[in-house]
């Protein structure tokens, strides 16, 4: 037997270290639809709870609207189970184009490249469309996914600090002996929910004559007035080159992840990105589930208004409470507790009243900047915000944070 | 040696560090985690444009960016 015993043992200290540390991830199991409303087992084995969720990113509340569900019965009828291949083999259907075209249409790009997950989607681009000749310059608060594309890419790699422009001007300077550069940025970061100053970006991308790249996967669907992202909240629309975004969020959140943007650079995907030559795309019942949203999504706002005027709620209950806040205005409202102890007794308290958010520390965010991400969206009704505010009160004064400033808390629990 | 030193420190500080954290010539920059590899190439270009040298990339290795100190010998190598 090759897994010995002294690999076994290797690998369990491993683990140990890591449950030591208090860095060992454990999953909740949920007996019902992704919905505001859920059902947990926590901890595995104990009865179901019913709890509110409010850290999913079901931003437009789609991943159990039942006009998706039905889209994707009638998906699974009609085009059947799975590909049994990948795409340029004989796994695309006319779906799959049909999603791609609709995609375009809905961000207001050239053409669109499905991928089995934005994670894949991160991962294959840049390799595609860039060598060792250019220049990546990222925010350096980009998702991990696209910190993996980058390392499984040739072309030289520097960062820039947390959307500071003068910073990005300096290397983009730097840099201006470089074949191509690009600029790499999320539109909205996931852990702060704040956004990317396309404006500013997209005006040094053009002075500097630099490709501009953006995350949308927390934007799509909801971001701007119409909400088709980042890009249209900030007016620039036709000034970036790429977008990656993912269907497993805002989008109905089951799956599948896409590039699009100018032609060439999707069709240099087409030709090179790894993980579409090698990997099957979207299972069929997702693809017509997918056609179905963004349909939703282009009939009208009702679903963005809505999930905005929620958040507006949000932001402001949560500050009257006298809880601090992460400025901005996306769902994602991040409830600042600096101490990393703090808030996992914070979000074990709030799973007490029936609230589901989760407790973020080091290394996901920056050591002394622990928090509960709260996520807000469009099937929440102001019944559940309303007990979420509650419960938030409530555990809020046993820890006695209420109406407390950042330097207070701090001087209570530590960093 | 003693103003490259600063010169080098002043960089890494301006470039790097976004709290008050302190950096001293022996600090370790990369094992540290204060630079990440991945960002060590503004630090590569800063000293080749600084100094007017060029240091080939398999020189330029996470370890030998590991301290100011370490980067100014690294760098005097280089210099005619
Ligand atoms: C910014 C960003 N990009 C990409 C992804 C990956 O998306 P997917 O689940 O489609 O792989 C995520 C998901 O966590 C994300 O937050």
């Amino acid at each position: 037997m090759a897994y010995s015993d002294k690999t076994r043992g290797m690998y369990s200290d491993i683990l140990t270290g890591l449950q030591d540390a208090g860095l060992f991830k454990m999953e909740r199991y949920i007996h019902s639809p992704q919905a505001a409303d859920i059902e947990v087992e926590f901890p595995s084995g104990s009865s179901l709870k019913k709890v509110i969720n409010i850290c999913a990113n079901n931003y437009l509340g789609l991943s159990s609207h039942p006009d998706v569900v039905k889209a994707a019965h009638e998906g699974l009828d009609s085009h059947g189970y799975g590909m049994s291949s990948v795409r340029f083999i004989c796994g695309t259907q006319d779906i799959h184009r049909q999603l791609e075209n609709m995609v375009s249409e809905f961000l207001g790009t050239e053409d669109t490249i499905l991928f089995p997950s934005c994670m894949d989607a991160n991962a294959g681009v840049f390799e595609a469309v860039l060598t060792k000749d250019d220049v990546m310059i990222s925010d350096r608060l980009v998702h991990a996914s696209i910190i993996d594309g980058i390392r499984l890419c040739s072309a030289m790699h520097d960062t820039f600090k947390h959307s500071d422009m003068a910073h990005l001007e300096s290397k983009l300077q730097l840099h201006h002996d470089r074949r191509l550069k690009m600029v790499i940025t999320d539109g909205v970061f996931s852990m702060d929910g704040d956004t990317a100053k396309l404006d500013e970006m997209a005006a040094l991308c053009e002075k500097y004559d630099a490709l501009l790249f953006v995350d949308e996967s927390h934007a799509s669907g909801f971001i701007g007035k119409t909400g088709r992202g980042t890009h249209e909240k900030y007016g620039v629309m036709d000034k970036v080159d790429i977008i990656t975004t993912t269907f497993g969020k805002g989008l109905g959140g089951a799956s599948g992840g896409c590039v699009s943007g100018r032609k060439e650079l999707v069709e240099m995907c087409r030709q090179k990105a790894r993980p579409y030559l090698f990997s099957n795309t979207i299972a069929p019942p997702v693809v017509a589930g997918v056609i179905k949203v963004l349909e939703i999504l282009s009939a009208n706002t009702e679903l963005r208004d809505k999930l905005e005027k929620n958040t507006e709620f949000w932001r402001k209950g949560l500050t009257e409470a006298g809880l601090v806040l992460k400025d901005g205005d996306t769902p994602i409202v991040p409830v600042m507790l600096f101490n990393a102890k703090l808030s996992q007794d914070v979000s074990r308290g709030l799973y007490e009243e029936g609230v589901y958010a989760i407790g973020f520390f080091f290394p996901v965010v920056p050591q002394g900047q622990a928090r509960i991400r709260t996520q807000i969206s469009a099937g929440h009704e102001i019944h559940h915000l309303e007990k979420a505010l509650d419960a938030f009160t409530k555990v809020g004064k046993k820890y006695n944070i209420l109406g407390k400033s950042k330097q207070e808390i701090i001087d209570m629990y530590g960093m | 040696m003693e103003e490259m030193l600063e010169v080098v420190r002043e960089y890494i500080i301006e470039e790097y560090v976004e709290d008050d954290s302190e950096v001293t010539f022996d600090t370790p920059l990369i094992s540290g985690g204060i630079v990440d590899s991945f960002s060590m190439v503004s630090l590569k270009r800063f000293l080749e444009n600084k100094y007017n040298i060029s240091i080939p990339d398999d020189k330029a290795t996470p370890e030998a960016f590991d301290s100011v100190n370490k980067i100014c010998v690294l760098v005097k190598e280089y210099i005619a």
